[in-house]
């Protein structure tokens, strides 16, 4: 795909939007509010969340490749057939590589790794994406959207796990630092999904106060 | 008083213009809690009411104040009784002494000046931010919140609880008048669930932290009266203390009597609604009735015996009276309509009654109940309303045939 036939430059303006715009104001989970269900479930620690984001990443570029390539190919009717085939393959290979070599996290995630296929992200930037546009184009945007899923994984999960389990990547900082003999006390609401919700929500609170250009005028 | 007002005349440039700009908030709050305001209408003539908002936040302060002392007395009368401290033989003679009051006030005072020093906090900051001044819709959530806490609760967590309600609960809604979920039971029920051993068991209703050479008495147990019929059936309090408040709880819902007077006083003053209230004990009622119907066809003693105790035991037990009179009443969160009112407060009872008989992990359901119809109330008047319009439009199509 290197080869690209556009006389676009490889990482022109445009093509760097396509990975920057995913990190702020087109965010697959704060503004596009998609793949929320997997933001609860798995954020409880830092570990699953990491390698559950690195999963995503991979499934999502190499999705929106795949089907970018076969684009002009596919037949419209049975588009979302073909898309899911692609994604579901792709997720099997990822649980399987799981398995392999990170076997104690795999169970962690159990079944939500095989969920990637209904992560709603993927499903949608193929969509809206890659069934349109170039193979790199659909690589970067796949690229650009799975790390920002990722980032507000990692976000969510470093405080759900600082604030509810005294740890940090099962590191534990709160320990180490001596607060339980001062008193304190881990957070067990942080353990449970509300609090992720609660969590997502302030971090949306934080970045349209960042970004006025995003809040909805009533 | 005077000489307050020249304080606050002197360093009211200070804070309009001056360099402490950002205090203004803070001292527009503190003047006119202590003297009415010199607002003048601009035009038009105005029909203003001797009620307004802060005239009613203080008028629940006064009818939260009988509890809150009962509240102080009781925790220094459960630690000492734990103790085996007390010496005086006459019943109230034990009670209404100086040093069960001393060691209350040492524990609930901070507890209480915690709470307001937190959420003002917050709510000062928001006004502002948002330029507006302070609203006092925390003066009543700050008395309420150490008031559903238990008396070993450590002050940080209160602090904690404070802030998260007052911003999760409130700000994010747009601040005090517009929350969707009761700020002091968004408190409570975050404290509850970030903080379970400090805020449920048997362990934290009464302080028994032994000084030197000192020790429980023999058969001590720090169960509540829920937590005793949750696991064995029966209880070892009687009702008639349960009634006066002489039991180990959270540190203002012991006292049902004193609660009474304080509801008296909110529906004598027309704050509370009534309606709630009596839709509330109503549905505590229709419950336990069902439940004593259905006792006998339960497997298990406990629930047989949890199933079967008479209502009022319900209505003095935990803190059914408190969140009723209290929370329930609540103007903001509360249905508005005075049909949907009667829906509210039924099932605030109906339910409350219902998790604490049947959910073994809430030994106490009020909270959540209370909290869920503060949810539903929107729906509930939505169809209130829905209702009215579709009466109200037939007897337009009869009058006009």
């Amino acid at each position: 795909m290197e080869t690209n036939k556009t006389k676009e430059a490889l990482f022109s303006k445009k093509n760097r939007k396509l990975l920057s715009d995913p990190m702020n104001i087109n965010n697959p989970i704060t503004v596009q509010v998609l793949g929320i269900c997997s933001a609860l479930a798995i954020t409880v620690k830092l570990k699953p969340a990491v390698v559950m984001s690195l999963s995503v990443i991979v499934v999502m570029a190499l999705a929106n490749v795949i089907t970018s390539l076969m684009r002009n190919m596919i037949p419209n009717r049975i588009r979302i057939i073909v898309q899911l085939v692609v994604v579901a393959t792709l997720v099997i290979l990822v649980d399987q590589v799981l398995k392999a070599f990170v076997y104690d996290v795999s169970k962690q995630l159990s079944v939500f790794v095989g969920l990637i296929i209904t992560n709603c992200i993927i499903m949608g930037r193929i969509e809206a994406f890659s069934l349109g546009n170039t193979p790199w184009k659909s690589f970067l945007d796949g690229i650009g959207n799975g790390a920002s899923y990722g980032l507000i994984l990692i976000v969510v999960s470093f405080f759900r796990e600082l604030f509810g389990n005294g740890t940090l990547y099962d590191y534990p900082i709160i320990e180490k630092l001596g607060l339980y003999e001062l008193g304190y006390h881990n957070n067990g609401m942080m353990l449970l999904p509300p609090m992720a919700l609660i969590v997502v929500a302030v971090i949306i609170w934080w970045q349209r106060s960042k970004t006025p250009s995003l809040i909805e005028k009533d | 008083m005077k000489f307050i007002q020249n304080i606050f005349d002197a360093s009211r440039p200070a804070v309009t213009s001056g360099k402490f700009k950002p205090l203004y908030p803070l001292h527009n709050a503190l003047e006119t809690m202590m003297f009415v305001p010199d607002h003048n209408a601009k035009s038009g003539a105005h029909v203003r009411d001797a009620i307004d908002l802060k005239r009613t936040m203080i008028t629940v302060i006064f009818a939260l104040v009988p509890a809150l002392i009962f509240g102080i007395y009781n925790s220094g009368y459960q630690h000492n009784k734990a103790l085996g401290l007390l010496n005086s033989a006459v019943g109230w003679l034990q009670f209404f002494t100086w040093e069960n009051f001393l060691f209350g006030a040492l524990k609930i005072i901070p507890m209480i000046i915690v709470t307001y020093i937190a959420g003002l906090g917050v709510e000062i900051y928001f006004a502002y931010r948002n330029k507006h001044a302070v609203n006092e819709g925390f003066l009543v959530s700050g008395l309420l919140i150490p008031m559903t806490m238990p008396i070993d609760m450590p002050l940080w967590m209160i602090a904690i609880s404070t802030i998260f309600a007052v911003l999760i609960g409130k700000e994010v809604f747009g601040g005090t008048g517009m929350n969707i979920l009761n700020p002091a039971l968004t408190a409570r029920a975050f404290a509850f669930f970030a903080y379970p051993s400090f805020m449920s068991g048997d362990k934290v209703w009464i302080n028994a932290t032994l000084g030197p050479g000192e020790a429980l008495v023999d058969g001590y147990s720090g169960a509540t009266a829920l937590g005793q019929f949750a696991t064995t059936g029966s209880t070892t309090f009687s009702a008639w203390d349960a009634f006066l408040g002489i039991i180990p709880g959270s540190i203002g819902e012991t006292s049902t009597i004193l609660i009474l007077l304080g509801g008296i006083y909110l529906i004598a003053t027309g704050i509370g609604s009534w309606k709630i209230m009596f839709s509330s004990l109503l549905g505590a009622i229709t419950i336990s009735l069902i439940f004593n119907a259905v006792a006998p066809s339960m497997i298990s003693p406990e629930q047989q015996g949890f199933l079967s105790i008479p209502f009022y035991f319900h209505l003095v037990f935990g803190s059914w009276a408190f969140s009723t009179v209290f929370m329930a009443t609540d103007p903001v969160s509360a249905a508005h309509t005075e049909r949907g009112k009667w829906i509210y407060g039924f099932f605030i009872g109906f339910l409350g009654i219902m998790i604490r008989v049947f959910n073994p992990a809430y030994p106490e359901g009020m909270m959540l109940a209370i909290l869920f119809m503060n949810v539903m109330a929107p729906l509930i008047d939505h169809y209130v309303v829905e209702g009215n319009i579709k009466r109200r439009l037939k007897r337009l199509k009869l009058s006009v045939n």
